[in-house]
């Protein structure tokens, strides 16, 4: 038995519900989670090895075996690749004396991909030993592994000088940048810590909730929920046991607007959670960190403290009595999935990320059973201005459907990408010109899971009624390959990123990226397009949103932009199965000598 | 005693117990919705979607979902059946199922369903994926060919203190059932039969047990699936 594997486990006190942070640190301890530390773990928290391997092996991040001193994990986002990611990958091999997926003889280096590291503003960026490392260039990555070879620390690799605000304090320490472009009510400077708290104990709960309600502020992470509905449906339930989680698992490729209201208002956050907390009756909160943004955990920690050094958090909160509520940091372990929230709360049990069944819903039967509201970082971030000053003050921002603002992560080809927190309505346009893009071909809304427009729909806004997101705003210039760089890169986004558990999700976006190839390969006829089309209607069986959206990249740009696909596609041929017999046996012809 | 409800599938009046799945519910009024992963009294999972309804305009899997006062259930819908012929297609050309030679034919639930639609050619090209026959286990082969990870074996098959044998591994295209070494070493031989015949097609099978029935007594030789059920 080993000793120190062990302590971790008492840590958790042997809680199977707790897996997920055992194996995290044993993986930081161990390097990977071997065979032996597999068993060990199993037999303390009495499980059988297969469940325990159900989720060891579910997550991108876990591995059994070792990964290298130093682990690259390098971002293979489409906005990656259109910094410059191809060449940045070509040389880690190259320097590295290893290909991408392996690690070097000697043990020292691993090359990984990952999918969207939150970073599109401050691309190519890769994760080394969870340390990020942005601006990436050819130079920078010959840099990088001579001091792997020497030895170095990770943090030594770090030349280039942390970045701005929070990201430079001595508990973060990265050279992340904030980007933030354009400020509004929930990135104002102009916010006292505690003051929501001081004002909404003086309230009933449901006069808090009907208060969020008042203001129409619905959820930030995409799929529009209205807030105020949600947690009333929770204050409801007959379990008085409820919990309160934000949502930090921010992993809609293109979306980074959460990573830079962790670093820089993380106590409006906390506040939020303690605003819902209040309001639905909830004792305890856990923040769903995703694995990416490790290296806020202390930051963010330290910040938990210094709250409940000032009552805003703990026991009696602001002396009001019987106001409990304290948080933990749960930490994913790499999975886009687990942003659905009933996959996030299978994930904070330890299990597999996969979206549980409805009814019931989280709201009546979330985390260990009980009634859970989950909510998205921005959403609990704006409550806490809305009970400041009011729903009807809110609601001055936006539109009717669409009330408050939204903060918008703009990137790909464009002058200035970063955080900007606009009024919902804006039209695409305006966006385009506010943020330095001429010539746009396309704008991706709301992530590969969203809408991709072409000029023909610049005039169109953002807001729940027309244009939804979650915050993603991915700018595609004149001299891209749409298909090629963009939808395909999505498609195998979503085909890694499947829980695996729905057959059509599982299956389909397999068979629909063949077909993508084929026609991007100019093998592709008419009736490629008409199957495309006609298939969509299988995905509506999915259990949940990753399986209804899993095939809208294709869906939406053969909507918005047919050309690109009518272009390529054969004119005079109607039927071909892109089976060549030439490539089919070249193998064989070279074996055997004949041409 | 439990309070009936009334409700309608494709316009007919059905009744059941409050809280009862929809799939249940049907069978008690004589109607067919098509399961594959469903194994009646388990905690369903509903993993392959087969058994998806439209409820009240929604698409919902008839499993997992209880029935309610006034529910309005579209199950015969053309659009409906085209969806679940397409997921029978989908496991056909996932897995590599090659039905003449398996010892489930006959008996098997996704070649009884692909009758039953009448599948001729899929309409989605065969994936040839390279998978695993396992026969490391003392009583049980698993033939990940025929797998169509439909989660069954893991949710019924259980030790006596509740310990899973049965798990899914990795993710997306790639899952795949693995076997608990530890738990299933002392499995009896009518657990090991119970695995091998709660599996819907033949991807798990007890060593040295081969075919069963001769053709003609199968159990869809003469009647197609869910027929007992529309007939009771």
């Amino acid at each position: 038995m080993d000793k120190t594997i062990d302590a971790i486990i008492n840590n958790y006190n042997r809680d199977k519900n707790r897996l997920m942070d055992i194996l995290i640190d044993t993986q930081d301890t161990l390097g990977c989670v071997p065979d032996s530390a597999a068993e060990q773990i199993a037999d303390a928290l009495d499980i059988s090895k297969v469940d325990l391997e159900q989720t060891l092996s579910f997550y991108h991040f876990f591995s059994k075996e070792q990964r290298g001193k130093y682990t690259v994990y390098l971002n293979n986002s489409a906005v990656a690749n259109m910094y410059g990611r191809k060449e940045v990958a070509r040389i880690f091999e190259e320097e590295a004396g290893c290909k991408f997926g392996e690690v070097t003889k000697d043990g020292l280096i691993g090359l990984f991909d990952t999918s969207c590291i939150g970073m599109n503003d401050q691309e190519p960026a890769a994760l080394i030993n969870g340390v990020v490392f942005t601006m990436l260039t050819p130079y920078r990555v010959r840099e990088l592994v001579k001091g792997m070879r020497k030895g170095l620390k990770v943090e030594e690799l770090l030349r280039t000088g942390y970045g701005d605000g929070n990201n430079s304090s001595p508990l973060i320490r990265s050279a992340v940048n904030n980007h933030i472009m354009e400020k509004g009510p929930v990135l104002s400077e102009d916010y006292v810590p505690g003051d929501a708290i001081k004002k909404i104990i003086k309230l009933d709960p449901a006069e808090v909730i009907e208060e969020v309600k008042n203001s129409n502020i619905r959820g930030r992470g995409g799929a529009g929920f209205p807030t105020g509905l949600k947690w009333d449906f929770c204050r409801r339930a007959k379990d008085k046991r409820r919990f309160v989680f934000c949502n930090a698992d921010e992993g809609e490729p293109g979306t980074f607007k959460d990573r830079v209201i962790l670093t820089e208002r993380p106590r409006l956050l906390f506040e939020g959670m303690a605003v819902a907390a209040y309001a639905i009756g909830a004792a305890e909160g856990i923040l769903y960190l995703r694995y990416e943004y490790k290296y806020l955990k202390k930051f963010l920690e330290n910040i938990l403290d210094e709250m409940r050094s000032k009552n805003l958090l703990g026991k009696n909160i602001a002396s009001k009595k019987g106001f409990d509520f304290d948080i933990r940091i749960q930490l994913g372990a790499g999975a886009y999935v687990c942003g659905e929230e009933s996959a996030l709360i299978e994930s904070a049990e330890g299990k597999r990320g996969e979206p549980r069944d409805r009814p019931p819903f989280p709201v009546e039967k979330g985390y260990l059973g009980h009634p859970t509201v989950v909510n998205n970082v921005e959403t609990l971030c704006s409550v806490v201005k809305v009970m400041l000053y009011g729903g009807e003050w809110y609601r001055s921002f936006g539109t009717d459907e669409s009330t408050g603002t939204k903060l918008l992560c703009v990137s790909g080809d464009c002058h200035y990408p970063g955080v900007y927190e606009l009024e919902w309505g804006f039209s695409v346009a305006d966006i385009l010109e506010m943020v330095g893009a001429e010539n746009v071909q396309a704008v991706q809304v709301g992530g590969p899971s969203g809408t991709c427009i072409g000029p023909d729909g610049f005039e169109r806004i953002l807001g729940y009624e027309d244009l939804a997101t979650g915050g993603s705003l991915i700018i595609i210039g004149p001299h891209r390959d749409v298909l090629r760089d963009i939808v395909l890169n999505f498609m195998d986004f979503f085909i890694e990123e499947s829980c695996g558990s729905c057959t059509p999700c599982r299956t389909l976006p397999v068979a629909i990226r063949e077909k993508l190839i084929k026609i991007i390969e100019g093998r592709g006829v008419m009736q490629d397009l008409m199957d495309i089309e006609r298939w969509r209607f299988i995905m509506k069986v999915n259990r949940c949103g990753l399986g209804h959206t899993a095939l809208n990249p294709v869906l939406s740009t053969l909507k918005n932009l047919r050309h690109l696909y009518l272009d390529l596609i054969q004119k005079e041929v109607e039927y071909d199965t892109g089976f060549r017999l030439d490539e089919a046996v070249k193998e064989g012809k070279l074996v055997t000598n004949r041409t | 005693m439990a309070q009936t409800i009334k409700f309608t599938i494709d316009g007919v009046e059905c009744t059941a117990k409050k809280g009862q799945y929809i799939v249940d519910a049907a069978t008690e009024n004589h109607i067919y919705i098509p399961t594959l992963c469903n194994i009646p009294g388990v905690k369903p999972r509903g993993s392959c979607r087969i058994c998806s309804v439209r409820v009240n305009g929604r698409m919902m899997t008839a499993c997992t979902t209880p029935v309610s006062e006034g529910m309005e259930i579209e199950n015969k819908d053309p659009d409906i059946e085209d969806i679940r012929k397409a997921i029978i297609e989908l496991m056909f050309t996932e897995g590599n199922h090659f039905c003449p030679s398996c010892e489930k034919s006959g008996n098997c639930e996704l070649q009884a369903l692909a009758y039953r639609y009448q599948m001729l050619a899929p309409r989605f090209k065969f994936m040839f994926p390279k998978r695993r026959l396992e026969a490391t286990h003392p009583k049980l082969i698993k033939d990940h060919n025929r797998c169509i990870l439909c989660k069954r074996c893991i949710r019924a098959i259980k030790d006596e203190e509740g310990h899973s044998l049965f798990a899914f591994a990795r993710r997306g295209h790639n899952v795949e059932i693995i076997i608990d070494t530890k738990y299933s070493k002392n499995m009896t031989d009518e657990q090991a039969r119970e695995a091998a015949d709660i599996c819907p097609v033949g991807a798990i099978l007890v060593k040295e047990r081969a075919y069963t029935d001769p053709i003609g007594k199968r159990k869809y030789d003469k009647q197609p699936i869910g027929s007992d059920i529309e007939n009771l």
